[in-house]
This record gives structure tokens, C-alpha cells and sequence, in this order.
């Protein structure tokens, strides 16, 4: 399997992304560039966190007409994997690959810290791994992670199993968020967005492990597809 | 001709920054201050004359980048 991690100005999530897919699942992983015209040779696209072109007039609002978006949108239709991770995520709402917008926290700060995350949808090829239900420790970092859609989209999102995680625990809505969604996929299942970072929670030394087996999930996924051999 | 951009954050769509504005404002002494909401202000300078091509136009630069209308409305002057 074949995994790529864009790579826009002011990412900075990408190097995280890399060794994640290298380190839990050993695949082939490369650095794309935001200027690419060509991503049919991968299996996987994450979209990085960080702080593409400095945020300027709104996270992700120049970085949806870079050159490799319109090849994200044809993978995104050949039913490819693509996962968005904060400000990736923040691209693929206002690229429109995902319904809604992420607006400033309510607390108007930004906040860097491990976060409970219920496992909302567990039948999606990014969290087969999990429990349905499951709680997991994953850190959230940003400033812009307050999930917003108009009522009708929200109904949507119930109806057709799209909310996949919901921040947990007592202090449970760090952002403000819509009903704490942390986390969405399409309708089609294959394009998720998600405001915590399962790339930072791969080792235990990071303070979690538990985003491991989002990435091990996606695997077993693209196996299943192409009837290879899947990991328990 | 010169084109005055106003994007303003959605009626229903709280907005944190207008919230946190109006608390200060409100201890500094203001309590005639309800509602605050903040948007953005862009000046664009346009070479053209022709004014039903440039408010068509900008209506598109709005709706694909300068606004994004999920959560946000627009509205813009045209001067010259």
C-alpha cells in the first residue's frame, strides 16, 4: 500500500504523518509536493496538520486551490483513501471533499493537550480497529477547531453515520464544537477530517499509542479491497 | 474602479471573537453594548470600467475564496 503526505507551505505535521505510516504499519510513504499533478500512483492521501499558506484569510481557504487539490478531489472520487488532520481537515471542509466549517474556539484560544475521543463510528476504513464506542487519548492542537454545519447538514451527518468521533469525558467539548464532533467522514466513508492528531499518539512514549490503529485500520482496509492477507 | 469587500460572520453562527470583544467592552464601562460581531474588510483594486462584469465577477472571487458561505455572508461597494 501506498500512502502520500502533501505537503502545502506551513505544514508541519507532514515529517509526523511520514513516520507514523512507517513506523506503525511499514509502508510506502512519500512527501508530496502542494504543486503535484499526479497522486493516481497512491493508495492514501493525508492531508497534514499545521498552518498552510500562514492561515491568510482563513485556515485552509488558499490552500484548497493549490494544484494537488483537484488531483485530492479525483482520488477522493475514485474512492480513495483521505485523511484530513487539523488543518488538513480545515482543507478538505473548504474544498468542500467535507460538509460544514471549523470556526475559532469558543475560548478563543488555542489549545495543545491529550484529549478523550469517543469512537462514534467504528465501521469506517479509518477505525475498524477501535471498539464501537470505545474511549481513546488522542492530542488535539489548534485554534480554528469549533465544528459547524447548518441543521440540515447535521441531520445528514446522524442520519447517514458520518459523525465517526466525539470528544469525550467530563470536560468534554474543548473547542465548542456541534454536538463535540471531533471528527467526520463523507457519505462515501473514504474521506474522514478529524481535529485531534492520531499521528501524534503512536508510542507510548508520546503519551498515547492509541492513534496506531488508525493507521492500521486504514491497512487492513486497502487489504480487504485487494484480498490480501488482514491483520487481527 | 475599486471594490469595498465586507465578509461578515453568519447571524446564527456564534462568534467567539465578537463575544469576547463585547465582555471587555462591557468592563470597561460600555453597557450600552449588545451584540458585537467582527468580519473582514478588503479593499481590491480592479482594472476595469465595466461594472456589471466587475460586481459579477466579484460575486465569484466571493463565493469561491473571499467568503466562505457556510459560515459566512458577503456584501461589496463599487467605487469609480
Amino acid at each position: 500500500m501506498k500512502f502520500a503526505v502533501l505537503v502545502f507551505p506551513g505544514s508541519n505535521c507532514d515529517i509526523d504523518c511520514y513516520k507514523a505510516v512507517e513506523d506503525t504499519i511499514g509502508q510506502e510513504v512519500d512527501y508530496v509536493w502542494h504543486t503535484a499533478t499526479d497522486l493516481s500512483g497512491y493508495d492514501a492521501i493525508l492531508v497534514p496538520g499545521g498552518f498552510s499558506y500562514g492561515d491568510y484569510l482563513r485556515c485552509g481557504a488558499i490552500a484548497q486551490f493549490a494544484p494537488v487539490m483537484n488531483e485530492v478531489v479525483k482520488a477522493a472520487e475514485a474512492g480513495k483513501f483521505i485523511l484530513g488532520i487539523c488543518n488538513g481537515f480545515q482543507i478538505l471542509t473548504e474544498a468542500g471533499l467535507l460538509p460544514g466549517a471549523l470556526l475559532r474556539n469558543s475560548g478563543m484560544k488555542f489549545i495543545c493537550r491529550q484529549t478523550p475521543l469517543e469512537v462514534v463510528n467504528n465501521k469506517t476504513a479509518f477505525t475498524s480497529q477501535y471498539g464501537q464506542g470505545e474511549i481513546i487519548n488522542i492530542p488535539i492542537a489548534h485554534g480554528e477547531g469549533n465544528y459547524y454545519c447548518d441543521d440540515a447538514t447535521l441531520a445528514q451527518l446522524e442520519a447517514n453515520n458520518q459523525i465517526v468521533f466525539r470528544y469525550a469525558g467530563d470536560d468534554h467539548n474543548p473547542n465548542g464544537s456541534l454536538k463535540n464532533i471531533a471528527g467526520i467522514s463523507n457519505a462515501r466513508g473514504n474521506v474522514v477530517g478529524m481535529m485531534p492528531h492520531p499521528e501524534r499518539a503512536v508510542d507510548q512514549l508520546l503519551g498515547s499509542e492509541d492513534g496506531k490503529r488508525m493507521f492500521t485500520s486504514i491497512l487492513n482496509a486497502w487489504r480487504e479491497q485487494h484480498g490480501a492477507a488482514v491483520n487481527g | 474602479m475599486k471594490a469595498k469587500v465586507y465578509v461578515t460572520i453568519k447571524e446564527n453562527v456564534l462568534d467567539p471573537q465578537g463575544s469576547a470583544v463585547q465582555g471587555a467592552l462591557h468592563t470597561m464601562g460600555f453597557e450600552e453594548v449588545g451584540k458585537v460581531r467582527i468580519g473582514k474588510y478588503l479593499e481590491l483594486n480592479l482594472n476595469t470600467s465595466d461594472r456589471a462584469e466587475a460586481e459579477a465577477r466579484l460575486t465569484a472571487m466571493c463565493e469561491k475564496l473571499l467568503a466562505n458561505t457556510v459560515v459566512e455572508d458577503f456584501r461589496f461597494e463599487l467605487e469609480g
